[in-house]
């Protein structure tokens, strides 16, 4: 029941892009094609979970018993900005075809700060593993529901006809606000 | 006078918000009212100044194969300065600008200005720089929560300005943050061709 609630909170409820406003900038920059929002969805699905693992494990087993909390931020952005180098090394020699579909997004990841958003809340909410490894799953699909519907808003925007001045991002923000109001007929939810 | 414009180019020319359209996280995230835009935008500018002056002055002593991890430890290093000295200072502004402290790290105009203006100008240009980015992005966010406060909770810096029976809350919500940019952001193309 407890992993239940997470997964409807961080789909839904709290969507991460619509109403944490994390990752914000994948959400814009590669929201203009469908096949392309697929690729970025798997991209930062595989690396957020991957990393929610590998900074809940440096937490617990290196910051916590050594009173080195502190360093929290600077730990974890090197671990990841490490762990999509790494990610991007193995995926070329053990499965090019998965690192010609994810390639490309893979050094967008290290700045995006879905993931490291993320590993943060997993150790602010004190989940244990399980349950980090639900609520990042959970929130990479919340990110992908997010940026897959937007790339279908925007693909039919294209062919409409926009005032100049709202033309690009701005009538992108508008039709992602009223996205966002769609989805806070979800809260009360859980 | 070229430092003046060095300055200067933050606010509109090259805003880091409006016309770059660069961290765009913490500009929706924190903008629910001004003073969390402020505040948000002066920790900004601190980071961004420190790291433009720190990269500035040892960028020929790092190789350049290991520059961008180099920018990321001095920009991370400088953010938890920020959020050790909110915490102990001002706690409940950084209970409310909540996870968007950490994430300073991450955004965009900090390390893309350590890459393509600090490491290549001297000190004082890059400092200058610095100062002149944070405080455009200080006035976008201070803008957007202005607008958003006003319009969701009827008050400015928190002061009421009018009844709250006449607000419209959507502005203080999620939607309201995305409306409004995307406005604000128009209004400026459009100034921009005339």
């Amino acid at each position: 029941m407890n992993y239940l609630v997470i997964v409807i909170a961080a789909i839904l409820v709290n969507n991460i892009v619509l109403m944490q406003f994390l990752g914000i900038c994948p959400f814009l920059g590669v929201s203009k094609r469908l096949s392309t929002a697929i690729g970025m969805t798997g991209a930062v699905a595989f690396v957020m979970v991957l990393a929610t693992i590998v900074t809940y494990l440096i937490q617990t087993a290196i910051l916590n018993p050594f009173g080195l909390a502190y360093l929290q931020t600077i730990a974890f952005i090197l671990v990841i900005a490490s762990l999509v180098q790494l990610v991007e090394i193995i995926l070329k020699k053990v499965s090019p075809a998965l690192y010609q579909a994810l390639g490309i997004f893979l050094p967008l990841i290290t700045t995006n700060c879905a993931i490291l958003g993320v590993a943060i809340l997993t150790i602010q909410k004190e989940f244990n593993l399980l349950e980090g490894v639900v609520f990042a799953v959970s929130n990479a699909v919340g990110f992908g529901l997010a940026l897959i519907i937007f790339a279908g808003i925007r693909e039919h925007l294209e062919l409409q006809n926009v005032p100049k001045g709202l033309k690009g991002t701005p009538i992108a923000l508008i039709a992602a606000g009223i996205l966002a109001m769609a989805f806070m007929g979800f809260s009360g939810l859980v | 006078m070229n430092q003046w414009k060095n300055f200067s180019k933050g606010f509109i020319k090259e805003n880091p918000v409006f016309v770059l359209l660069l961290g765009m996280c913490p500009t929706l995230g924190v903008t629910s009212s001004a003073i969390n835009g402020l505040g948000m935008g002066l920790a900004t500018t601190f980071v961004l100044l420190m790291s433009n002056i720190v990269v500035s002055l040892i960028k020929s002593l790092i190789p350049d194969k290991v520059r961008i991890p180099s920018f990321i430890v001095i920009i991370a290093a400088f953010v938890t300065v920020v959020q050790l000295v909110m915490q102990a200072y001002l706690p409940a502004l950084y209970k409310s600008l909540g996870l968007f402290i950490p994430l300073i790290v991450v955004n965009c105009i900090v390390l893309g200005r350590a890459e393509a203006f600090a490491s290549k100008n001297n000190l004082l240009t890059a400092a200058v720089d610095g100062l002149g980015i944070g405080l455009g992005f200080s006035f976008a966010l201070v803008l957007l929560g202005g607008i958003r406060e006003l319009l969701g909770s009827g008050k400015l810096f928190n002061i009421t300005i009018y009844s709250e029976n006449y607000v419209t809350l959507l502005f203080v919500l999620a939607p309201g943050a995305f409306i409004v940019l995307g406005y604000l952001i128009a209004l400026i193309n459009q100034i921009k061709k005339d």
